[in-house]
């Protein structure tokens, strides 16, 4: 099975938008679904700057699903359901 | 330490941005006007509250106090552009730092002890018992408090075996440390600014986003747009609110139109070296303790609550202070503006001539935002002043009392004492050392509002954690104070 690929906007606007909890994902995320899902750090995403859209910032992919307004919580209800697909 | 990112905190850095998007257009006013439309279009889901009109009233009123307006003062009447227009007018901006929102403060119900329906109306009844003052009856079957008898000595809470009793409390009358703000008749919180210390504590806590910061960004950015000479200077919490190293953070804020950005950690190095002569002084003519003086908010505490410190506090002034000064002598038509990490620096810069404006690192996440500016791909371009080790250090708890301790070199032993954040308890020690002019824990009292420091403080964007290990990192990389020149 692909490994599923979390990406955590670090970019300034989901930054400065809240984007500094969801760096406890770094150690949340290997911690539970070990070798199945990286995580990591990444420039700007190109979803801000569309408008208003930094609104809904921070932005996390999980794959290629956008969670926008990106809680802990939220990305990893993501990611048990792209688990659950994937099974 | 309570997490800094929340929907309310989001709303808020939401406003801002819109406010300085329609500041950088052409049409302030205008634009300004429509932020409540925009955010909330007809027809569009209602978030939080009963309406959508209430809602626009809210945000409403929260722009206002971005454009740096009282609410306490406000006519609603008067429309936003108007407002935004009156912001560009001004030449000053308000001097108190916070105003409440009265249509966004819930009016949570007063603080008193409640019996929730958990109340089983057992037959032993401990809760009538354990009550000094009669204030509890079993009226069908379940426990009641009467209000008028009730000393909200919360015997009744521990007592009861199913925990049915509980206090309620409002949260910014509980956080606040001094007893400054309370719900006022009509049932709306009300800051006594006699008694504040612009802790900013009451901010962070409440939970609709009632108590707001007036920003001073509309002032700022007129002087920038007029060419003005404004300079930057950071505190030293500012190195890791964005995860990039700090000279690139440095360019980013050049690029919003300052013209230079100097480095207060320099200014907490002729702190550390003040304060280090003041302690042994100090020491050597017999006191028994001295305390640092660099925390905004603790300053107001002593100056409004407690007269008997004044002696034990040291002389030394703050790294702005001394900050502010060398920039005003390198250029003395330039516009200073405090770039901070809490409400209570707002304070301290209204009441320091050459310190022009305070802005939060809040509100410069927002000028970026608005801007456009990737902090990540600006250049890294170090300060002119290099700042020491202990400096860089200040913004974390015990950083200011280590500082001092090395520039003492060893001339008189420094016993640490560290008051890791202000509350009912930290204040009341501190009335008794000030009191008994002795402190048994030890000789140099570091006080700070905020839990952690600097770094803790409500205006911060990152997490406590990874903030404060860049700050280690970067501070690693500094001279040690002693080898510090200052003029
Ligand atoms: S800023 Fe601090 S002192 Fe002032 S009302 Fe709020 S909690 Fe109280
Ligand atoms: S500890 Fe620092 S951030 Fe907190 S109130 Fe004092 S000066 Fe401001
Ligand atoms: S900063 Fe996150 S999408 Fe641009």
């Amino acid at each position: 099975m692909e490994k599923i690929q979390v990406k955590v906007c670090l970019g300034t606007t989901c930054f400065v938008m809240g984007s500094s909890n969801l760096q406890e994902l770094m150690e949340l995320v290997p911690a539970k679904y070990g070798d199945k899902v990286e995580v990591s750090g990444s420039p700007c995403l190109s979803k801000c700057n569309i408008d208003w859209e930094y609104s809904r910032a921070p932005y996390v992919t999980v794959n290629n699903e956008v969670v926008f307004e990106a809680t802990v919580e939220k990305v990893m209800r993501e990611i048990e359901k792209q688990l659950s697909y994937a099974k | 330490m309570q997490n800094k990112n929340n929907q309310a905190t989001h709303l808020k850095k939401e406003i801002l941005i819109r406010t300085i998007k329609a500041f950088l257009t052409d049409d302030f006013p205008a634009k300004a006007r429509l932020i409540p439309y925009d955010m909330r279009p007809k027809g569009c889901a209602v978030p939080f509250r009963c309406c959508v009109y209430k809602e626009r009233a809210i945000l409403k009123e929260r722009t206002i106090a971005v454009l740096g307006f009282s609410i306490e003062e406000y006519d609603e009447r008067i429309s936003l552009s108007s407002y935004a227009q009156k912001a560009l007018k001004r030449s000053k901006p308000e001097t108190l730092p916070l105003t409440v929102l009265e249509t966004a403060c819930k009016g949570c119900v007063p603080s008193r002890i409640h019996v929730t329906d958990l109340c089983q109306g057992c037959v032993a009844r401990p809760c009538t018992t354990s009550c000094n003052f009669g204030a509890i009856d079993i009226i069908n079957g379940k426990a009641l408090i009467d209000s008028e008898k009730c000393k909200n000595c919360q015997k009744c809470i521990s007592a009861c075996p199913y925990s049915a009793i509980t206090k309620v409390v409002v949260p910014c009358e509980n956080a606040c440390p001094v007893g400054a703000i309370a719900k006022n008749e009509k049932g709306h919180a009300k800051i006594d600014f006699e008694k504040c210390i612009s802790c900013g504590k009451c901010v962070s806590i409440c939970p609709f986003g009632a108590v707001h910061v007036k920003s001073q960004i509309i002032d700022i950015l007129k002087h920038i747009k007029e060419n003005k000479k404004v300079i930057a200077l950071v505190a030293p919490a500012i190195v890791g609110q964005l995860p990039y190293p700090i000279g690139k953070i440095k360019s980013a804020i050049m690029k919003c139109g300052f013209c230079d950005v100097m480095e207060v950690a320099h200014g907490a190095d002729i702190t550390t070296k003040h304060e280090a002569e003041d302690f042994k002084q100090r020491m050597r003519r017999g006191d028994k303790f001295m305390t640092t003086s660099c925390c905004a908010a603790y300053n107001e505490l002593v100056d409004k609550h407690i007269e008997d410190m004044k002696p034990f506090r040291s002389d030394s002034h703050t790294p702005l202070y001394y900050t502010a000064e060398i920039a005003k002598k390198k250029c003395s038509d330039c516009i200073t503006v405090f770039i901070s990490p809490c409400v209570a620096k707002k304070t301290e810069g209204m009441k320091n001539p050459n310190v022009d404006y305070v802005l939060s690192f809040e509100e410069l996440g927002a000028l970026l935002v608005a801007k456009k500016i990737e902090v990540n791909n600006c250049p890294d371009v170090p300060f002119e002043v290099e700042s020491s080790k202990q400096g860089r250090n200040f913004p974390l708890t015990g950083g200011v009392a280590k500082a001092v301790e090395v520039a003492t070199n060893n001339d008189i032993v420094c016993r640490n004492v560290l008051v890791d954040g202000l509350n009912i308890q930290s204040i009341r020690e501190l009335k008794k050392y000030a009191k008994n002019k002795n402190c048994e824990q030890g000789n140099l009292v570091e006080i700070m509002s905020c839990e952690g420091g600097c770094t803790g403080g409500n205006a911060c964007l990152n997490s406590y954690k990874t903030a404060s290990k860049q700050i280690t990192e970067y501070a690693s990389n500094g001279k040690c104070v002693n080898d510090i020149e200052i003029e």
